[in-house]
């Protein structure tokens, strides 16, 4: 019997997502699941009921009926309580259920308790492991992505100027300068946003290995003359020392004088943001400069940030708004639950609409914070990280060679060389000199060989190959001895020996002399 | 001229031999060498038309001038991509023309041994007639079948006839029975065991290239290119030449490295090679065992990919040279050259059908050679590679080579390119490659496949970049 996914109304204030668009929900049901949702769940995210009927999904109007009827439950936020219902959404849930969506599990701990009690195996999305194999299951970075380009555009919609600068009739219009503090998928997807509106941008980052991708996004990097790795596990970044920090609040204090904009999304897991942008660093700001701080559910990198709203001080509009995804429904709610679907698709093996919740799959592992009542958070720590610091993945499989006939082989290699010896020595007591003459120089003509062609660099090999061709085209020497032969048939076949090895000398050379020509630095 | 002047022609013919091998250690000094190797043949030449034994110049011209005239003409004419044929066909003249002499040789009246060794001489002189008829007749009809294979008049699938070990070893056995009937015959009543064995060595020749599969034609071309030195040396024994016999000597040494260096390549010992008939053993459960989801990738996005790269290796193999693709190749390169993308080349030294086919066709395309690297100097870089874009290669990049130890191609060094960032993999479809290997890489998560014809996909990229 096939698994039922549902998907309720979002109930989180102002939140517009929704966790399965009408696109997904044809997947999911390609991989065997039924799908159903709440009435109106995409609404906010304009996608209409009818949207949905027509993609196959059941729509069920009573929220709870939905809950009770799904095995896996798709949410974009955590369980909380529900406003209309006044019962808390882990209530909700059924026994043994499934759910899947962002958790948090380490600011929640009230949260994993409850769900854990209800028996339910819950599938954190934020706890996806940064692993390649998962990119394609990271919801974080692509509501990252989501928020970076939405910073840009918030801040273009607070400033009082364009961000590209123009020289107009109506006189000279400079450009906008944006300083981007955290290079990363945020901080990226602002880089190229702003730098597409035509700004000029900078960007800082801790991890000095970003540096290359900030310039391949067209911004510029900042560089702090200081040596400290910021690269922490995992490819996020880590807590900076003092002096550091000292060098890093230095830098900003000049930026704030000199730029228009600034955007922060500095984040280390599990620790309160950092403060990196200080009232005198606003004060100094030009009137009508514009923050933005991504960090702010964390509590801000800006330390007059508010959480959740836009606030102006000291003529600088400071927004610390905490739904930027949301207000990009459409596009994050189709990334969203593009990265479910591509989860869902790592749970079903065997497409039978059946779920299997495999420990031992890594990606599976990290993201299963509870598994059948039993919290199984926090995983192992992963194997690889996404930017992983140099050279620590050349450990590959040794190249599988056999050597157990080592020492036979050193045997056979005598006893060869001693048939060899033999024979030489038999052949010495029977041949005339003269036939040993030319042995010899058989012999050291296959040394000299042997040496000179060890030295031929494998780039010429093809030219080797018609050079040796030309050269043995001295086989012509012996049927020019020939072709005076008396004998009538000995010259005939002399003349073509002629014919076919002077062919094989002139083609040879010249070809390999055209090789030759074309080999240049 | 004296015997004395030819002698040392000879020797100064040889050491110019020599230098122009000596010369190919690298690039600088390669086309000095060929003119060392020019010069050696003219004095050879020279000094052998003037010796005492060469009266008849009419024909002798004749001969030279229709030959020299053929040789430039097709040495001219030739594509780069046409090499191996070239040097298949250019070894079947050699293996003949051993015939030939060797033939002549036999019947000509003048050989006559006196003296108490007489008899031992004389002996020793049909041994090295045999000898170099046998050789120079395998390599003949040898090249004639690899030179068809190369050139798709024949078709490059081993064939694996029954009890094939047990036919070459026939075949060989009645060439030992051939020739103690020819050494034991008196007078010229020996023609008829070597004629038989002549054509009892055609067919061995035939057989034996048949039996080798496309991919292992690299090994095959270096082999030949051996015996047609070993062709020559058995002739300088017959004559009692030493030029011949030092140039054979080279020349069969220098294939003989040629062919190990080209099996260590793959991990193959040299009798599997040439007993033949890879490819069609170990494919199946291969094919069966590994499947997976490839992610394809347009044109556009390719070019968009090199662009962003900060630094790109190309890995050719023979489907560029199949596709003609080099020059294409070769604008993306100077593009992305001038956009300070760094790209490089990586050769396999299997890559193709002969040793040394990409570098010559890159070189025709006028890459320069410093960005070309080898294997062992540009495996140790893919992790710090952007993008590597493969061009009509498959199992010299194929991880299980690495990872599979019951795979077919199990322990042969590969090029490592799954250790780049991303890895665009341009192929016409999933078939497998000459090994009937399935690679793994196709399957991995940073390859891109791109589907279609590698002249008209190197074109759109160029066109996007």
């Amino acid at each position: 019997m096939p698994m039922k996914i549902g998907a309720p109304r979002e109930v989180h204030p102002q939140e517009c997502r929704v966790a399965i668009t009408p696109d997904t929900a044809v997947q999911l049901q390609k991989l065997g699941f039924s799908v159903a949702i709440e009435a109106g769940a995409g609404e906010k995210a304009h996608f209409s009921d009818d949207a949905y009927r027509e993609a196959g999904v059941e729509i069920v109007e009573d929220v709870k009926a939905l809950w009770a009827e799904s095995d896996i439950v798709l949410k974009v936020n955590g369980p909380e309580t529900h406003p209309n219902e006044a019962i808390d959404e882990t209530k909700l849930l059924r026994k043994g259920g499934t759910l899947i969506s962002f958790i948090w599990p380490a600011q929640n701990p009230e949260l994993m308790e409850k769900l854990a009690a209800r028996k339910a195996t819950v599938l954190a999305m934020d706890s996806v492991p940064r692993i390649s194999r998962a990119q394609k299951a990271d919801a974080l970075s692509s509501m990252a992505n989501v928020a970076g380009y939405r910073a840009v555009v918030e801040a273009s919609n607070h400033f009082g100027r364009f961000f590209t600068g123009q020289v107009t009739a109506a006189g000279k219009v400079p450009p906008a300068k944006i300083m981007i503090i955290g290079a990363g998928v945020a901080g990226l997807a602002a880089i190229g946003a702003a730098g597409s509106m035509g700004a000029i941008v900078r960007a800082f980052d801790t991890r000095p290995e970003v540096k290359e991708q900030v310039e391949s996004m067209g911004a510029e990097f900042l560089m702090l003359d200081f040596k400290e790795e910021g690269g922490g596990e995992g490819g996020y970044a880590k807590v900076m020392s003092e002096e550091f920090i000292k060098a890093e609040m230095e830098l900003f204090a000049r930026q704030a004088m000199e730029v228009d904009i600034i955007i922060t999304t500095a984040l280390i897991p599990g620790k309160p943001a950092p403060k990196l942008i200080t009232e005198a660093m606003v004060e100094s700001m030009q009137d009508g400069s514009v923050i933005v701080d991504l960090a702010a559910q964390q509590g801000g990198n800006c330390a007059l940030c508010v959480p959740g709203e836009v606030v102006v001080r000291h003529g600088v509009t400071i927004i610390g708004l905490t739904d930027l995804p949301s207000r990009l429904a459409t596009q994050s709610s189709q990334l969203y639950a593009t990265n479910l679907r591509h989860l869902l698709t790592d749970l079903t093996p065997s497409k039978d609409g059946r779920i299997d919740v495999n420990m031992e799959d890594e990606v599976i592992r990290g993201a299963t914070v509870i598994k059948d009542g039993e919290v199984t958070w926090p995983p192992p720590a992963p194997k690889l990280s996404a930017a992983p610091p140099p050279k620590k993945e050349t450990a590959t499989a040794p190249p599988v060679v056999a050597e157990k006939e080592e020492k036979p082989k050193g045997l056979v290699t005598a006893i060869l060389m001693g048939i060899g010896l033999l024979a030489l020595l038999g052949l010495g007591s029977v041949a005339p000199t003269a036939f040993l003459s030319h042995f010899t120089v058989f012999v050291l003509a296959c040394f000299v060989g042997y040496m000179v062609i060890w030295n031929v660099t494998p780039a010429l090999h093809t030219p080797l190959m018609s050079v040796t061709n030309a050269i043995s085209g001295i086989i012509v020497i012996g049927a020019l001895l020939q072709i005076s032969s008396p004998s009538g048939l000995v010259a005939v076949l002399a003349a073509i020996s002629i014919l076919i090895a002077t062919v094989n000398v002139f083609g040879g050379f010249y070809v390999t002399q055209r090789m030759l020509q074309m080999f240049r630095k | 001229m004296t015997e004395g002047v030819l002698t040392t022609a000879y020797i100064a013919a040889s050491v110019l031999f020599i230098l122009a091998l000596g010369g190919l250690s690298n690039q600088e000094t390669a086309r000095r060498g060929n003119v060392y190797g020019i010069v050696g043949m003219a004095i050879a030449l020279i000094a052998t038309i003037g010796g005492a034994q060469v009266t008849s110049y009419g024909a002798l011209g004749v001969c030279m001038l229709i030959g020299a005239i053929a040789g430039i003409f097709v040495a001219s004419r030739v594509q780069m991509t046409q090499m191996p044929e070239l040097v298949a066909i250019l070894h079947s003249f050699v293996g003949l023309a051993a015939v030939l002499v060797g033939f002549a040789s036999y019947l000509d009246p003048n050989s006559h041994f006196e003296g108490p060794d007489a008899q031992v001489l004389k002996t020793i002189h049909e041994v090295e007639i045999y000898l170099g008829v046998l050789i120079g007749a395998v390599t003949f009809t040898g090249s004639v079948v690899a030179f068809g294979k190369l050139s798709a008049r024949i078709t490059s699938k081993p064939l694996a006839l029954p009890a094939r070990h047990w036919l070459n070893l026939g075949l060989a056995l009645v060439c030992v029975w051939l020739g103690t009937i020819f050494v034991g015959a008196d007078g010229h009543s020996g023609l008829l065991p070597l004629i038989l064995m002549t054509l009892v060595a055609f067919a061995f020749g035939v057989h034996m290239v048949m039996a080798i599969g496309g991919a292992d034609m690299p090994v095959v071309i270096s082999m030949l290119n051996s015996y047609s030195g070993w062709a020559a040396a058995a002739t300088g024994f017959m004559l009692s030449n030493d030029l011949l016999i030092v140039t054979g000597a080279l020349v069969g040494s220098s294939g003989a490295i040629l062919s190990y260096i080209m099996c260590r390549a793959m991990n193959r010992k040299f009798l599997a090679v040439i007993a033949g008939g890879f490819g069609t053993a170990g494919g199946a459960t291969a094919a069966a065992g590994e499947q997976g989801e490839v992610v394809a990738i347009s044109a556009e996005e390719t070019a968009e990919l090199l662009k962003d790269a900060k630094s790109v290796i190309i890995v050719p193999g023979y489907g560029m040279a199949v596709a003609q693709a080099q020059h294409a190749i070769n604008d993306i390169t100077r593009k992305l050259r001038d956009k300070s993308v760094e790209v490089r080349f990586a050769i396999h030294p299997v890559a193709g059908r002969m040793p040394g086919h990409m570098n010559v066709l890159l070189a025709e395309a006028k890459v320069p050679y410093d960005i070309v690297m080898e294997m062992d100097e540009i495996n140790e870089d893919f992790p710090e590679t952007d993008a590597v874009l493969v061009i009509g290669a498959n199992d010299i990049v194929n991880p299980s080579a690495q990872t599979d130890p019951g795979s077919p191609i199990a322990g042969m060094p590969v090029l490592e390119v799954w250790k780049a960032k991303t890895v665009v993999v341009m192929k016409r479809s999933m078939a497998t490659g000459y090994a009937g290997v399935q690679n793994p890489l196709f399957f991995e998560e940073n390859t891109r496949m791109l589907f279609g014809d590698a002249k008209a996909s190197v074109d759109s990229i160029l066109a996007s970049i």
